[in-house]
C-alpha cells in the first residue's frame, strides 16, 4: 500500500523575479498575532510527522548541500582559508559518493560562499568560473551599530567587489522601539544600495524578544524588498531555531498571498547536523510547498553542516558509519 | 526512483516502521489469546473465539476468546477474591505495583505502540509520541495516588470489584485510564477490551504476570457488547465505567439502574473548536489539524465543530484547505502519514452516509485533490461550510475525519452556538485575548476546554462531559472519587419496610385554643419565589403523628414540575454569584430561622410526633448546617492541575444547573436544609419535593426565604407524591443532575428514568441517613455531588 501524495511542482517552475517591495503599510503586519505555545507544538511534530529515509534521505540530503551558503565569519580568517572554502565549495561531495548514487552530471555546489568584505576578492577569484555566486555580510555585521553612511559604503563596495549577494543586519532598535518605518527605510535603503546583488536581511531574531516582533520584522523587511529573510547572524546566543523559523516563513506566505512575490529563507546559526537540515526542508515543504526548496528561495547559512551530511551520505552508499576524516576539508 | 528523481521532484518516501517484534509476539501466541483471569491465560469456556482484524490491510491479525457468563462469572469471582487482600495492602505496596507497570509499558513501549497501530489503524506516529506515553504517564501519576490514598482521601473506601469496558479508538491508553485510578484505589478490576482492538490489552495482561501483580486484581474477558452486558449486569461488582458511544452508555444507565454500582460515564461528543478574530490563524489550522484528523477524528472528543467570527471566517477556511492538501493519508505503519485507517467497515459506512447527507442538505463538502488508497478502510479530510446549526452534520457525531465549518459574529453568539447540542465533552477556544478566552470558558458546557490548543491530555487532569457526554471523570484527583466511596456510605441500614407507606388517613383539623374556627391556611407550591396553586387543582391533607389533620397541601404533579423547572431555568444569576453573596444569603437564612425556631419546634412535634428535646435539636442543628455551607460557599476551591506542558489547567467546580432534590420523611426540616443547602451553596437552582408526609416543615420556609434576600427560582418546591414528581423529575431533560432519597424502588426508578438526558443521579438505594450525624448528614461529598469538575488547560508564554 503506497502513501498518497500531491503531485510536486518541478523545478523548472520556480520563480525568478525578485521581490521589488512594495510601499510601507503597517495594515500588513501590526494586528499579527503569534501564539508561542501553538507556534512549538507545530515546530516539535513537523519533524515526528515528517521523515525521509534510505533514498529519499541521500537525495534530500544533496538537496541540503546545494542550499548550503558555506560560510567562514572568524577574524582569523585569511585568502588561504576562503580559497580553501571556496574549492569545497565548488566539490562539495566526494566523487566516489557522487557516482554510486549516480549524481556525477548534477554538478552539485553549494549555493554560496559567504564571507566578511575584506574576503570578497579572494573568493570571487577562487570561484571564478564556478558560477558560484560570493555572498558579503554587510551593514556593520553582527551589531548593525556603526554610522549608517558607512553601513550604506560597505555594501556599495562589497558588490564592487563582486559580491552578488549581500547579508545585511538590521537595526534591533528600531523593532524594539516599534519604529517600524525607520527599519522599512533603512532596509529600503540596504536594497538601493545593492543595486543588481540580492539583499538578504538578517532579523537577529535572537534579540528580537518575541515572536511578534519576529512576524513583524519579516514583514516589514519583505515589504522593503529584502529578496531573503535570514534568522540570525550565528553570532546572537539564540540563533536558528524551528519556531522562529516557522513564523518567519508563515510571513513569507503572507507576503506571497498578498504581493504574489516569493521571498527567500534563510535560517542561520544553528543548524550543524544532516538532521537539521532535514527538519528545515521538511518544514519549508509542509508549509512554503516544493518551491521553496531550490537555491532561489532558501539557504542553509553554516559551517558544519556539510561535514556532517558528507559522513551521512557515506553511509548511505556503504551501509557503514563514516568519519569526518575520510571527507576534505572545507 | 533514482536519487537523481528524488532530488528533482522532492517527494516523501515510504518510511515504514518495522512489524516485525509484534509479528514474532503474536507467532508466539500462535495468534491466538485466550482471557487473564486469576494472574493467568484462560481457554474461554465454551471454546468461542473472534478474529481481531488490521484495518489498513484487511488482514486476520489473531484469534480472541470470546467471553460467555461463565468466563465473566470466573472473572468477577476472581477479582471478588483478590479484592479484600489488595484494598488491604498498604498505599505503598500498591504504589509499588502500579510504578512497575508504568515502567514495564516503558520498556515495552514499542511493542505496545506497534501493536497498537497494526490493531487499530491508527499511526504510528500516534501511537508512539502519544498513546503510549500518556498510558506509562497515567501509571506513574496513580502510582502516586496510591501512595497517597489514606492522606489525601480520609473517610474513602475502595467502592470494590469493577467492571470497566472500552472502547477500540484509543484501546491501551483507555485501559489505562480505567485500570490505574482502579487499582489506585484499591479495587480490582474485570476489563472487556473492545472486540475491534483486544491486543495491547492481552500484551498489557503480560505486562501484569511480568511485574507480578497479585492473581484476580487484573482480569480481562475479551469479547463484544453481549460480553460487555454480562458484566453490566453481574450482581457480583460495585461499580461500572464505560468509556463509548452515548447509545451504548444509556444501555448500561438503563440496564445497571437500582442494582446501587456506581457508574461512570464517558461517551460521545460534538465539541466546538471556536476561532476568535484575534486569534493567530495559523496556529488555529493546526489546531483543526490536531483537533479532527487526529486519529481519523475517531475522538470522543474530537473539535469536530469549527466556529469561526464572521471577519476571519474565509481566511480561515481558505487556509485550512490549503492545509488539508498537504496531509498524507496512508499505512498506518509508515513514520510520515497523519492519518490512518478507519476501524471497520460499518465506521466507514457511517462517515459515507452522514457525508452524503451533508450534501444533500446543502452543506459544501471539500476533499483534498489526492485520493485514499483503495486497499484498507481509509477516508479522505473532510471539511464542510455553509453549515448551519439544523443539519444533521452539525448535531450529530461522525466519529470520523470530517469537520463542519459555521460563523458567528459576537462571544454571545459563539457561546450560543457551541452550546448548541446534547452533547458537552470538550471545546477549544482560540483568541490572543486572556480576557475573551477566560470569559468564554467556563460559559462553555463542555468538561474540558482548551484554550489555544486542543486534545491535550494528561493523568493529572481530569477529564469527562456535561450533558450527554456523561459523568464522572477520569484522571487528576477528580477522577479518584470514581473509585472509592465514603465509609458512611456504605455503613447506611436499610429503611424499614413500612416508612414510605401513604400518609395514614385523618380524624378532622387540630384543635385551635381559642374555640374558634381555625383560619385556613393551606401552603401552595413555592414555584419562582412565588407561592403557586397546584396545576391539578387537589390537595391532600397532612396528618400529625397522632391522626390529626394539621392542614392541606397541593398535590403537585408534572405541570407543576415543569413550572418549577422553568422558573429554575430562568434564575441563572444564582449560579454567576459570587461564594461571598451567596453565603450572605445562607446566614441571613440561618438568622431568620432561628429568629421563628419555636414555630418550627412546634410544628415538627406536631407533625411527627418528636419529642420537644429533638424538635429544638433538629431546628438547632439545621441552623447550623446552614452555617457549614456558608463558611464552604467561598472555601470550596478548584484546583491547579499540575500537567508537564507550559500552562495553568485549571479545575474548576462549576453548579450543575439545575438540580433536582427529593428528600425522605424523618426529619423533615432537617433532611430538607441537608440536601437543599449544599447544592445551592455551589450556585445550583433546586426543584424540590420535600417529605410527602410531613410537608410543613418545607412550605413553612417560603416566608423564611422571602425574608432572606433568596432569589426568586433558586429553590423551588413541590408538594406531592415522592415516586410521581421523582419520575417526571428525573426524565426532564433541562434538569443536570438529581438527588433522591427515599425507598430502593424509588432510587431504580430515578436511576432508570435519568437515561433521557443522562442526568447525573446520587440515590439512596433504600438506605437510612441519620441527619444529625455530621459524618452522614453533611460535609465536603455533598459539595462534590453538587458540582462538576471543568478543566481549562491555558498555555502561556510570549
Amino acid at each position: 500500500m503506497s502513501v498518497t501524495e500531491k503531485p510536486t511542482v518541478g523545478q523548472q517552475e520556480v520563480q525568478q523575479l525578485r521581490n521589488g517591495g512594495v510601499p510601507f503599510e503597517p495594515g500588513w503586519f501590526e494586528d499579527a498575532r503569534v501564539n508561542l505555545s501553538a507556534v512549538e507544538r507545530r515546530s516539535a511534530t513537523l519533524t515526528t510527522r515528517r521523515t525521509v529515509k534510505k533514498a529519499w534521505q541521500a537525495a534530500w540530503l544533496l538537496k541540503a548541500v546545494t542550499l548550503i551558503d558555506l560560510t567562514t565569519l572568524a577574524g582569523d580568517d585569511t585568502p588561504g582559508r576562503v580559497r580553501r572554502l571556496c574549492a569545497k565549495a565548488r566539490q562539495p561531495v566526494r566523487e566516489d559518493l557522487l557516482e554510486a548514487v549516480d549524481m556525477v552530471q548534477a554538478g552539485l555546489t553549494t549555493a554560496s560562499v559567504c564571507v566578511y568584505h575584506e574576503m570578497v576578492p579572494a573568493a570571487v577569484s577562487a570561484l571564478q568560473g564556478s558560477g558560484i555566486p560570493v555572498a558579503a555580510v554587510s551593514a556593520g555585521f553582527p551589531a548593525g551599530l556603526n554610522p549608517y553612511p558607512q553601513r550604506l559604503a560597505e555594501i556599495r563596495a562589497s558588490v564592487e567587489a563582486g559580491a552578488e549577494e549581500i547579508d545585511i543586519v538590521i537595526s534591533r532598535r528600531h523593532v524594539l522601539t516599534g519604529d517600524w518605518q525607520a527599519l522599512y527605510d533603512e532596509i529600503r535603503a540596504f536594497r538601493q544600495a545593492c543595486g543588481e546583488a540580492h539583499l538578504k536581511t538578517i532579523l537577529a531574531t535572537g534579540e528580537l524578544g518575541t515572536l511578534r516582533n519576529v512576524y513583524k520584522a519579516s514583514m516589514v523587511a519583505m515589504m522593503a524588498g529584502a529578496d531573503f529573510i535570514k534568522t540570525s547572524t550565528g553570532k546572537e546566543s539564540v540563533n536558528a531555531t524551528l519556531p522562529v523559523s516557522l513564523v518567519m516563513v508563515r510571513a513569507i506566505r503572507d507576503y506571497a498571498e498578498r504581493t504574489g512575490c516569493q521571498v527567500g529563507f534563510k535560517p542561520a546559526g544553528g543548524l550543524r547536523s544532516a538532521k537539521d537540515a532535514l527538519a528545515w526542508l521538511i518544514l519549508m515543504k509542509e508549509e512554503l510547498g516544493r518551491a521553496w526548496l531550490e537555491p532561489e528561495l532558501l539557504r542553509f547559512g553554516a559551517s558544519s553542516l556539510l561535514g556532517d551530511i558528507e559522513r551521512q551520505l557515506e553511509h548511505f552508499v556503504t551501509g557503514r558509519y563514516s568519519a569526518s576524516f575520510r571527507h576534505p576539508l572545507a | 526512483m533514482t536519487v537523481k528523481d528524488i532530488f528533482d521532484h522532492m517527494t516523501y518516501g515510504p518510511a515504514p516502521e518495522s512489524d516485525e517484534y509484534a509479528v514474532q509476539w503474536l507467532e508466539r501466541h500462535q495468534r491466538r489469546f485466550d482471557h487473564f483471569i486469576g494472574g493467568k491465560f484462560v481457554k474461554p469456556v465454551a471454546g468461542k473465539v473472534f478474529e481481531t482484524v488490521n484495518p489498513a490491510e484487511v488482514t486476520v491479525l489473531a484469534e480472541v476468546a470470546y467471553g460467555d457468563a461463565k468466563d465473566v462469572d470466573k472473572a468477577v469471582k476472581a477479582a471478588r477474591k483478590a479484592q479484600p487482600a489488595w484494598a488491604g495492602l498498604s498505599g505503598h505496596a500498591r504504589a509499588r505495583y502500579l510504578y512497575a507497570l508504568a515502567r514495564q509499558v516503558q520498556k515495552h513501549a514499542r511493542l505496545l505502540a506497534v501493536l497498537e497501530s497494526l490493531d487499530n489503524g491508527k499511526p504510528i506516529r500516534e501511537t508512539r509520541d502519544i498513546d503510549i506515553p500518556l498510558v506509562a504517564r497515567h501509571f506513574y501519576h496513580h502510582a502516586g495516588w496510591a501512595q497517597l490514598l489514606e492522606t489525601e482521601f480520609p473517610g474513602y473506601e475502595p467502592v470494590g470489584v469493577v467492571g470497566q469496558i472500552i472502547p477500540w479508538n484509543f484501546p491501551l491508553l483507555m485501559l489505562a485510564w480505567k485500570i490505574a485510578p482502579a487499582l489506585a484505589a484499591g479495587c480490582t478490576v474485570v476489563l472487556k477490551p473492545a472486540k475491534f482492538t483486544p491486543l495491547t490489552a492481552l500484551a498489557f495482561a503480560e505486562i501484569a504476570q511480568e511485574v507480578g501483580l497479585p492473581p484476580g486484581v487484573l482480569n480481562i474477558v475479551t469479547g463484544d457488547g453481549a460480553t460487555g452486558e454480562l458484566i453490566v449486569r453481574h450482581q457480583g461488582i460495585d461499580k461500572l465505567a464505560f468509556t463509548g458511544s452515548t447509545g451504548v452508555g444509556r444501555h448500561i444507565r438503563e440496564l445497571s439502574a437500582g442494582s446501587g454500582k456506581k457508574l461512570s460515564l464517558e461517551l460521545g461528543g460534538k465539541s466546538p473548536f471556536i476561532v476568535f478574530e484575534d486569534a493567530d490563524l495559523d496556529s488555529a489550522v493546526e489546531g483543526v489539524v490536531d483537533a479532527i484528523w487526529f486519529n481519523q477524528g475517531q475522538v470522543c472528543c474530537a473539535g469536530s465543530r469549527l466556529l469561526v467570527q464572521e471577519g476571519v471566517a474565509e481566511r480561515m477556511t481558505d487556509k485550512l484547505r490549503a492545509r488539508m492538501e498537504t496531509l498524507r493519508v496512508g499505512a498506518p505503519l509508515d513514520k510520515a502519514v497523519d492519518i490512518g485507517a478507519i476501524i471497520a467497515p460499518f465506521q466507514l459506512e457511517k462517515i459515507e452516509r452522514l457525508v452524503a447527507q451533508g450534501q444533500q442538505e446543502g452543506a459544501q463538502c471539500y476533499q483534498p485533490s489526492w485520493g485514499v488508497p483503495e486497499q484498507g478502510y481509509f477516508y479522505p479530510p473532510t471539511l464542510f461550510t455553509d453549515v448551519s446549526p439544523a443539519s444533521t452534520i452539525a448535531q450529530e457525531e461522525i466519529f470520523g475525519p470530517v469537520i463542519v465549518s459555521m460563523t458567528f459574529r459576537t462571544p454571545a453568539e459563539a457561546i450560543e452556538l457551541a452550546n448548541n447540542t446534547r452533547y458537552g465533552l470538550a471545546a477549544s477556544v482560540w483568541t490572543e485575548s486572556v480576557n475573551l478566552a477566560l470569559d468564554v470558558a467556563p460559559q462553555l458546557k463542555a468538561g474540558v476546554v482548551w484554550v489555544n490548543s486542543t486534545n491535550l491530555f494528561d493523568a493529572a487532569s481530569g477529564f469527562g462531559g456535561y450533558r450527554e457526554s456523561g459523568y464522572g471523570r477520569e484522571g487528576g484527583k477528580e477522577g479518584l472519587y470514581e473509585y472509592l466511596i465514603p465509609a458512611w456510605e456504605r455503613s447506611l441500614a436499610a429503611y424499614g419496610v413500612d416508612e414510605f407507606a401513604a400518609p395514614a388517613g385523618s380524624s378532622g383539623l387540630s384543635d385551635d385554643t381559642s374555640g374558634l374556627p381555625s383560619i385556613d391556611r393551606t401552603p401552595k407550591m413555592y414555584v419562582g419565589g412565588k407561592q403557586a396553586r397546584p396545576d391539578s387543582g387537589y390537595s391532600y391533607p397532612v396528618v400529625s403523628a397522632d391522626g390529626r389533620r394539621l392542614g392541606e397541601v397541593g398535590l403537585g404533579n408534572r405541570k407543576d414540575i415543569r413550572n418549577a423547572v422553568e422558573a429554575a431555568r430562568k434564575a441563572g444569576g444564582w449560579s454567576k454569584a459570587t461564594g461571598h453573596n451567596r453565603a450572605q444569603v445562607l446566614y441571613y437564612l440561618a438568622e431568620n430561622l432561628a429568629a421563628r425556631a419555636p414555630e418550627f419546634e412546634q410544628r415538627l412535634q406536631a407533625m411527627t410526633g418528636a419529642t420537644r428535646k429533638k424538635a429544638v435539636l433538629e431546628v438547632a442543628t439545621s441552623i447550623e448546617r446552614l452555617f457549614y455551607y456558608a463558611a464552604y460557599a467561598d472555601k470550596y476551591d478548584g484546583d491547579v492541575h499540575h500537567t508537564p506542558v507550559r500552562n495553568v489547567t485549571l479545575a474548576m467546580p462549576e453548579p450543575w444547573g439545575v438540580m433536582a432534590i427529593c428528600c425522605p420523611d424523618e426529619t423533615p426540616l432537617l433532611a430538607f436544609i441537608s440536601l437543599v443547602i449544599p447544592a445551592i451553596t455551589m450556585g445550583n437552582r433546586v426543584v424540590v419535593t420535600p417529605s410527602p408526609r410531613h410537608p410543613l416543615a418545607a412550605t413553612d420556609l417560603y416566608q423564611v426565604f422571602d425574608t432572606s434576600d433568596v432569589p426568586g427560582g433558586v429553590i423551588n418546591i413541590v408538594t406531592g407524591e415522592r415516586d410521581e414528581l421523582a419520575k417526571t423529575l428525573a426524565e426532564h431533560d433541562d434538569i443536570a443532575a438529581m438527588w433522591f432519597v427515599g425507598s430502593a424502588q424509588g432510587s431504580e426508578l430515578v436511576e432508570k428514568a435519568s437515561v433521557g438526558n443522562l442526568k447525573a443521579t446520587w440515590v439512596n438505594h433504600g438506605k437510612k441517613r441519620n441527619w444529625f450525624d455530621a459524618s452522614q448528614g453533611q460535609g465536603t461529598e455533598y459539595l462534590r455531588r453538587a458540582t462538576q469538575i471543568k478543566n481549562i488547560w491555558v498555555p502561556y508564554g510570549e
